[in-house]
């Protein structure tokens, strides 16, 4: 058995290569979808071509990347609220 | 008569009956009441049905409106998909008090004054808590105390805005306001505890993730929900809530991403939700109270879905954090469609109920020419996508093997998923039939291509943005600190160092009360003290036997000193 079978479909990475190609290609499509069909935008920047891909990817990098920051102040161990006597 | 008895009423009963009710006579009663319910609901006409005195009040127990009959369709619907899912797995105590918890939500919706709502709000808080605390664990009952202490303490408030609103107008009507005065800022505080707004959102994120897999389903749609329904009715318009409303958009986003838990990834996202309705209503037009109430039918139903496959998870595997779970989508493949299926559509993807209901609240910012508000709106609904759309079934279903191989969902559990899969379908798909029965006339088109282009790109391109910051949002075993952390620990531990430092001046305190008390007692004996005999002249003073006669001189004195005092 080699490691291809033992492995979850969607582990093998000869899977998630293929995958990142057909995800690649559907990315491709919609933003070139929008020289077909007209967006209409309300503030002139969202009828830009492809501002919403680019504000999406954009917006939810700088999520992570505040959520990363915060993360370094609130995060505590999970065991944080116990109390000493506690079972749970 | 009839007329005045509410549609919640036979929830009710029917929470009293599961108790002493056994075996199928008790799945028939929880199957066939919320039904019944149902059926109830829509025989409810338009405008007040009739008053009750009550001490010099009016009481209106019910009152019918296309968008009350929308909310109570809804949460009768969740009692019976809940119950559904629920009822072989739950105990008959949870089973009865999420019952008497949907009574309380149904009837609000039906409550024509602010005397019968505050009733079957507390309702709500009393019979939500038993559920918290039917988890059964140690956590679970202090995250009830501390979910009760927060409700209650909201029921005060909400009670004395009414109060005030009472003695004010004299009037106990349910009728839009804004908050200009402290009584109608109370009643607003109060509602916004039960919509899990800032400052005091910590509560959801810290109860519903205790209470038993199928504890949490009830709990996701009732409470908040209602507080959309309450803030529609009285404070259509609000400006002070469009800014609540997205910080709650942002707050949830930014939370759900750093938690681990995957049933507070689910909590910290209905914040994020009602964040939109309650945006929603703060822009007050008619599209944008049609988007809140669209959007909180539709909520109700996929987030139940997310919180039913969370709990199917949690129910076969016993494991409720990110890193102790993954790959799970070959054995459990039902629960992993319909999981998708609740993601997508609180991710408001074309097709599903989601896009059809979250678009007419940006289009309704967008029309009012509020351009923050729409590109913060737009920005939260890729934040979505990132937070619950991919991450909670990624982390779920894929991410990597975990080696657990749990079954499939027994088959209420997965008839109950797949009612509310087909409904999120059916509305995305179909939205004229959610719209038709909204409380204003629908002039909006769901699917143009534009939209379809925009709202495709968006989210897409958040999901590339997911898998290429994988690195960066790798679960850690943590809990993020909230408000919750001033009364959990900095007050007390403020308590304990007051305490600590009370030692010494304690010591002090008490020494000087002994000192004064010894010298209080010298100055008795002193002046009161009689040893020995009776009339020695050892007595105190006040306690010796004096002549008659210099009594009768004392007394002339003190006259004559007050008729003297009384002529100055």
């Amino acid at each position: 058995m080699n490691d291809d079978q033992t492995q979850q479909f969607l582990s093998r990475p000869r899977v998630i290569r293929r995958l990142w190609w057909v995800f690649s290609l559907v990315l491709a499509l919609t933003v070139m979808a929008q020289g077909v069909f007209y967006v209409k935008g309300y503030f002139t920047v969202d009828s830009w071509f492809g501002f919403g891909a680019l504000y999406g990817f954009l917006c939810c990098l700088l999520m992570v990347l505040f959520a990363r920051v915060l993360g370094r102040l609130l995060k505590r161990p999970r065991d944080y609220y116990r109390e000493p006597d506690d079972n749970a | 008569m009839p007329e005045l008895l509410s549609p919640a009423l036979i929830l009710l009963v029917a929470a009293v009956a599961i108790g002493p009710a056994r075996g199928q006579l008790r799945t028939a009663l929880v199957l066939l009441a919320p039904l019944l319910t149902l059926w109830a609901v829509w025989q409810v006409p338009d405008g007040v049905q009739g008053t009750v005195g009550f001490l010099s009040y009016q009481i209106e127990p019910v009152e019918g409106s296309p968008l009350r009959r929308l909310f109570a369709t809804v949460f009768a619907l969740m009692a019976f998909v809940g119950g559904l899912y629920a009822f072989r797995l739950a105990r008959w105590y949870e089973l009865a008090a999420a019952y008497a918890y949907a009574a309380g939500a149904i009837g609000v919706s039906f409550a024509g004054d602010l005397i019968s709502l505050f009733l079957y709000w507390e309702l709500m808080a009393l019979f939500s808590t038993v559920v918290v605390w039917c988890g059964g664990t140690p956590a679970a009952r202090a995250a009830g105390i501390r979910y009760a202490i927060m409700h209650l303490l909201g029921g005060v408030v909400l009670k004395v805005g009414i109060e005030g609103v009472v003695i004010g107008t004299g009037s106990i009507q349910i009728r839009p306001m804004l908050a200009q005065d402290f009584n109608s800022w109370m009643i607003l505080c109060g509602i916004l505890v039960n919509a899990a707004a800032p400052p005091l959102s910590a509560w959801l994120a810290d109860a519903y993730p205790e209470s038993s897999p199928t504890g949490s389903v009830f709990l996701s749609a009732f409470t908040t929900k209602t507080a959309v329904l309450a803030l529609i009715l009285l404070f259509p318009g609000e400006p002070v809530l469009v800014g609540v409303g997205l910080f709650m958009v942002m707050y949830g986003i930014i939370y759900a991403l750093l938690e681990n838990d995957i049933r507070r990834i689910l909590a910290y996202s209905i914040v994020n939700q009602v964040g939109f309705m309650v945006c929603a209503v703060g822009i007050g037009t008619e599209l944008a109270l049609n988007g809140a109430t669209a959007h909180a039918f539709a909520h109700i139903l996929y987030k139940a879905l997310l919180f039913m496959s969370a709990g199917v998870v949690i129910y076969r595997t016993g494991k409720t954090r990110c890193t102790e779970l993954g790959g799970l989508y070959q054995t459990m493949p039902l629960t992993t469609l319909c999981c998708i299926i609740g993601a997508l559509s609180i991710s408001s993807f074309p097709l599903t109920s989601g896009f059809t209901t979250k678009s007419m609240i940006s289009q309704a910012a967008a029309n009012e020419g509020l351009v923050w508000v729409y590109m913060l709106l737009t920005a939260a609904s890729a934040g979505v996508f990132l937070h619950a759309g991919i991450k909670f079934p990624w982390f779920v279903f894929f991410q990597r093997d975990s080696g657990l191989r749990p079954k499939d969902a027994p088959w209420n559990m997965a008839l109950a998923m797949l009612i509310f899969a087909a409904l999120c379908l059916l509305i995305g798909v179909f939205p004229q039939y959610l719209y038709a029965l909204l409380p204003y006339p629908v002039d909006y088109l769901a699917y143009t291509p534009g939209k379809v282009v925009f709202y495709l790109q968006l989210l897409l391109f958040s999901g590339l943005a997911f898998f290429l910051l994988l690195p960066l949002m790798k679960r850690t075993e943590t809990i993020s600190l909230d408000v919750d952390w001033v009364w959990r620990r900095a007050i007390p531990a403020l308590v304990g160092w007051l305490v600590l430092c009370a030692g010494p001046a304690r010591n002090g305190a008490s020494r000087l009360i002994l000192a004064c008390r010894a010298l209080f007692a010298k100055f008795a004996i002193r002046y009161l003290g009689q040893p020995h005999t009776a009339d020695s002249d050892e007595r105190g003073v006040f306690a010796r036997s004096w002549p008659i006669g210099t009594t009768a001189l004392w007394i002339a004195i003190l006259l004559s000193a007050y008729v003297l005092a009384y002529y100055i």
